[in-house]
């Protein structure tokens, strides 16, 4: 039981750590652009395709995770240049409705390049296998990988926001927009290197996943909409918020998947145990949202503006 | 909005006819192409409620598009087969599902009011593909087609296309009436600035949710059309994909026209099946459509129309 | 008798900042109260404070008698108080009729109906046409708010304010931006109401507040430094040397 705990705690981080990657892109274009960005889940998506892509041509996981990441600044570079600018005196309903056909293209577009089906790749040897963790108690090395790469990445953006000048303008546009302009800061490069840093580390989130869940078509759609659970509980434009929301729902949905059967068949008979927890799994996180936008409507960690 | 009425009008009549038309051309199956874009019609128009009238962008409409479907498909399951009874029970739990998660997301606005929608909305969805008695992920086959006290008022495709066109027209009417009393007014002015109506005296609070549970008992009406339309009840029904459809529909149609969503709904619907002949692909160039469409046009075809009628 | 509207040590700070410093004031029933102050001194947070849109942080507000510090804006409106705001807030895609008529509907029974059509209402029209006749819009009654210039936006404004038939009315700055015609005939229309409702009138014109007012309180930084008749407030050394003298020198 305690093993179990132990395992499914680390992989409810892990997936913690993996939302956060693709939250703060999402959270910082809304609260420094005010664009709501629904094609920001495919640029995760576009993350796996390109590593899943550049491993073939390389053969090398690594030189191809290597590879991806530039490339997905960079997809999300032109993606800023060609769409995303045009959106930004148009009104929430304008961005959603652009950024939901975007989206669309996407995800049609790499069913069109690489077909329909699920595109594996094969772990790395040396991240292969596991390594004890307590105990008897054994985890992969590879999801132990993600855990670290994760957080050095979560470190690096908290040491780019928090000690740069641009993170300083970054964090001066989410609360007072004019002010920025007033800096005499050239918004418009501004906005381009946010968008392009947040799809980086959505698709460097996806691009880790390759080796894991495989790349597939509309898999952008389930992250993008946990993305949103976690920015809404975080507060919209908060980096913080968006961590300690994404650790939240990453634990809350993953041992909720495997503790909330078991906790609820000291309730219930079996048979309801088991159906109750089937149904309520899933709905756990949209369940801790409500309740947290019942007591406080702006998240966690609101931002004032 | 005299244009608007005698627009719908027109526009009524001419698809009435259409049927015998459609046959007598060898082409019965658009018949039913039609009665599904007569659905969606009627879910877009009760959207453009809340997002044309009352300016409440919500991302989870195809939620109440399910719980109809699922409310017929769950009682047909289970041998009611009577809209006498269907219909009720899915404007009951539509209503509820809209009272409560109404109330929590309309404590907040803007884009965090656009999330959580879409949140709820996922909700609902997780909820349906955990129902495993029926059909999980997959859905299952509607049990039996719904009758209305015994009669087999859904047999056959013309049937069902005058029935479903019988709903749309009569959710027209009403939420026509709706949008012109003295609680549209009061929507439609918390649209145009809340603050200026809460000076008068108005909590918008109380407006935007009875709106917002009647738009949602609405659509689940349509949703039962949509059980029996595809003969079977799936979660897909209450995709996001599908409410983000929605919301396309209402916008490109033109919102807060009556009119416009459902013009919005009968386009959208007929190209997607256009596009589907043409090319699997087809997602692709109806994506870039809608890209296209909302950064260079404005009003939609509602607007459309009546500038090229000199108004406006 | 109770005092129409009656503040109290009425505080408010954003962050190091004292808007609103212990505001003390009545408005008498009938009274046209005016507050002047120069930019920035905390006019229409006080507004803000008074029409219910901003919490103050402590002291009392109250409408004949009655404590509505914690009371909603909507709340405030349906006791009957009005206000119009500064920037001017109109339904600007509504005709001016519907805006006004929105005001009469606010107090004229529930709007939770749902069959009868509102623009059929023949009392709602009639009252509201007439508040627009009293404004001098007669004339627009159709026409969309939108397309209305920046002075008649603020007579439908007034229009609105006077359809919820309020008692007291908050005017923040009402001849801001106005011409000189408009002005004029804003003037004569606030000199009008005076005596039947309680006013709080706003305004950097000083030739129409010396005219207008029954009272005038000289608001600098927060503070009330002095409440007063028109002529006491001329004759004061303190608000001279703080704020009339600037603004004539
Ligand atoms: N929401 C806010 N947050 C912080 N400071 C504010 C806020 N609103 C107003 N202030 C500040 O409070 C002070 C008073 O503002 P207020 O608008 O009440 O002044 P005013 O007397 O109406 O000025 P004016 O004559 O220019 O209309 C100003 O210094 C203003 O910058
Ligand atoms: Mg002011």
């Amino acid at each position: 039981m305690t093993n179990l705990l132990i395992l499914q705690g680390l992989n409810g981080l892990q997936a913690g750590i993996l939302l956060f990657l693709v939250a703060a892109g999402l959270t910082l274009v809304f609260g420094v652009m005010d664009v709501i960005n629904l094609a920001h889940g495919a640029q995760y998506m576009v993350g796996t395709y390109l590593a899943a892509a550049f491993t073939g041509l390389t053969g090398s996981f690594l030189a191809g995770l290597a590879l991806a990441v530039p490339a997905t600044l960079i997809f999300g570079l032109a993606v800023e240049f060609l769409v995303i600018r045009r959106l930004y005196d148009r009104s929430h309903l304008d961005q959603v409705l652009v950024t939901f056909g975007l989206m669309l293209m996407l995800n049609e577009g790499v069913r069109m390049i690489w077909g329909a089906g699920p595109i594996s790749v094969e772990m790395p040897g040396a991240l292969s296998g596991s390594i004890p963790v307590w105990g008897k108690l054994r985890y992969p090395v590879y999801r132990l990988a993600i855990l670290g790469a994760g957080l050095a990445v979560a470190v690096g953006l908290w040491w780019a926001i928090n000690r740069t000048r641009t993170g300083m303008l970054l964090r001066a546009g989410a609360t007072n927009r004019a002010m920025v302009s007033a800096l005499g800061t050239d918004i418009n490069r501004l906005f381009l290197l946010v968008f392009g840093a947040g799809a980086m580390l959505a698709g460097f989130a996806g691009a880790m996943m390759v080796p894991v869940v495989s790349a597939e078509p509309d898999m952008g759609d389930t992250v993008l909409i946990l993305t949103f659970v976690v920015i809404v509980i975080g507060g919209i434009g908060s980096i913080r918020g968006a961590f300690v929301a994404a650790l939240l729902v990453g634990l809350v949905d993953t041992l909720g998947r495997s503790f909330g059967p078991i906790l609820l068949r000291s309730l219930l008979p079996p048979d309801a145990a088991g159906q109750a927890g089937r149904t309520l799994a899933p709905m756990l996180i949209y369940i801790l949202m409500a309740l947290i936008l019942a007591l406080r409507p702006a998240g966690l960690f609101p931002v004032k503006r | 909005m005299i244009g608007s009425d005698r627009a719908m009008l027109i526009l009524l009549a001419v698809v009435a006819v259409l049927p015998p038309v459609l046959s007598a051309l060898g082409e019965p199956f658009l018949t039913v192409i039609l009665s599904r874009a007569l659905i969606f019609a009627t879910a877009a128009l009760s959207l453009d409620l809340i997002l044309g009238f009352g300016a409440m962008v919500s991302f989870g409409h195809a939620a109440y598009l399910g719980i109809g479907a699922y409310a017929a498909g769950i009682l047909a399951a289970n041998g009611l087969t009577g809209l006498e009874v269907q219909v009720p029970v899915a404007l009951a739990a539509a209503g509820v599902f809209a009272l409560v998660t109404g109330a929590i997301s309309l404590r907040t606005s803007g884009v965090h009011f656009i999330m959580i929608t879409l949140a709820f909305g996922q909700m609902a969805f997780f909820l349906m593909t955990s129902l495993s008695a029926y059909g999980g992920d997959d859905g299952q086959a509607l049990a039996a087609p719904s009758t209305l006290f015994g009669i087999a008022v859904f047999d056959g495709a013309a049937r069902f296309f005058y029935a479903t066109l019988a709903v749309l027209a009569l959710a027209w009417l009403g939420l026509r009436t709706i949008t012109r009393s003295r609680f549209g007014r009061v929507l439609a002015g918390t649209r145009e600035d809340p603050a200026r109506m809460q000076a008068m005296g108005f909590s918008p609070f109380g407006y935007r949710l009875t709106a917002y549970v009647i738009s949602g008992m609405v659509a689940a009406l349509a949703g039962v059309l949509l059980a029996n339309h595809a003969a079977y009840i799936s979660p897909s029904y209450m995709s996001w994909a599908r409410s983000g459809e929605l919301i396309a529909m209402v916008a490109l149609g033109g919102m807060g026209t009556l009119t416009g969503p459902v013009l919005g709904a009968l386009a959208f619907v007929l190209a997607e099946e256009a596009l589907a002949k043409l090319t699997t692909h087809w997602r692709l160039p109806f994506g870039a459509a809608v890209v296209l469409a909302v950064l260079f046009t404005r009003g939609g075809l509602m607007g459309a129309l009546s500038r090229t009628r000199g108004r406006k | 008798m109770t005092p129409a509207l009656s503040v109290q040590s009425l505080t408010k700070s954003f962050g190091a900042l004292k808007v609103s410093d212990a505001i003390t004031f009545d408005v008498a029933e009938g009274e046209l109260h005016a507050i002047i102050g120069p930019n920035g001194a905390g006019k229409t947070t006080l507004i803000h404070q008074l029409s219910g849109s901003l919490a103050p942080d402590a002291g009392r507000i109250a409408m004949a008698g009655q404590d509505i510090t914690r009371l909603s804006m909507p709340a405030r409106a349906r006791l009957g108080l009005a206000r119009s705001f500064q920037i001017t807030r109109i339904l600007a895609g509504f005709t001016l009729l519907e805006n006004v008529a929105l005001a009469v509907q606010a107090r004229s029974g529930s709007s939770f109906r749902f069959l009868r059509p509102v623009a059929r209402e023949a009392a709602l029209n009639d009252q509201a046409a007439e508040a627009l006749v009293t404004v001098g819009l007669g004339q627009s009654a159709r026409r969309i708010a939108g397309t209305l210039s920046h002075g008649e936006k603020r007579q439908l404004e007034i229009a609105i304010a006077l359809a919820m038939r309020p008692k007291v009315l908050l005017l923040d700055e009402p001849l801001a931006g106005t011409g000189h015609a408009e002005s004029a005939r804003l003037s004569t229309l606030i000199a009008g109401l005076k005596g039947r409702l309680s006013i709080v009138l706003i305004e950097h014109d000083m030739e129409a507040v010396f005219a207008l007012a029954d009272r005038i309180s000289v608001l600098v930084q927060g503070r009330v430094i002095a409440t007063g008749t028109p002529p006491e407030i001329r004759a004061n050394a303190g608000v001279r040397t703080a704020y009339l003298g600037e603004e004539e020198g």
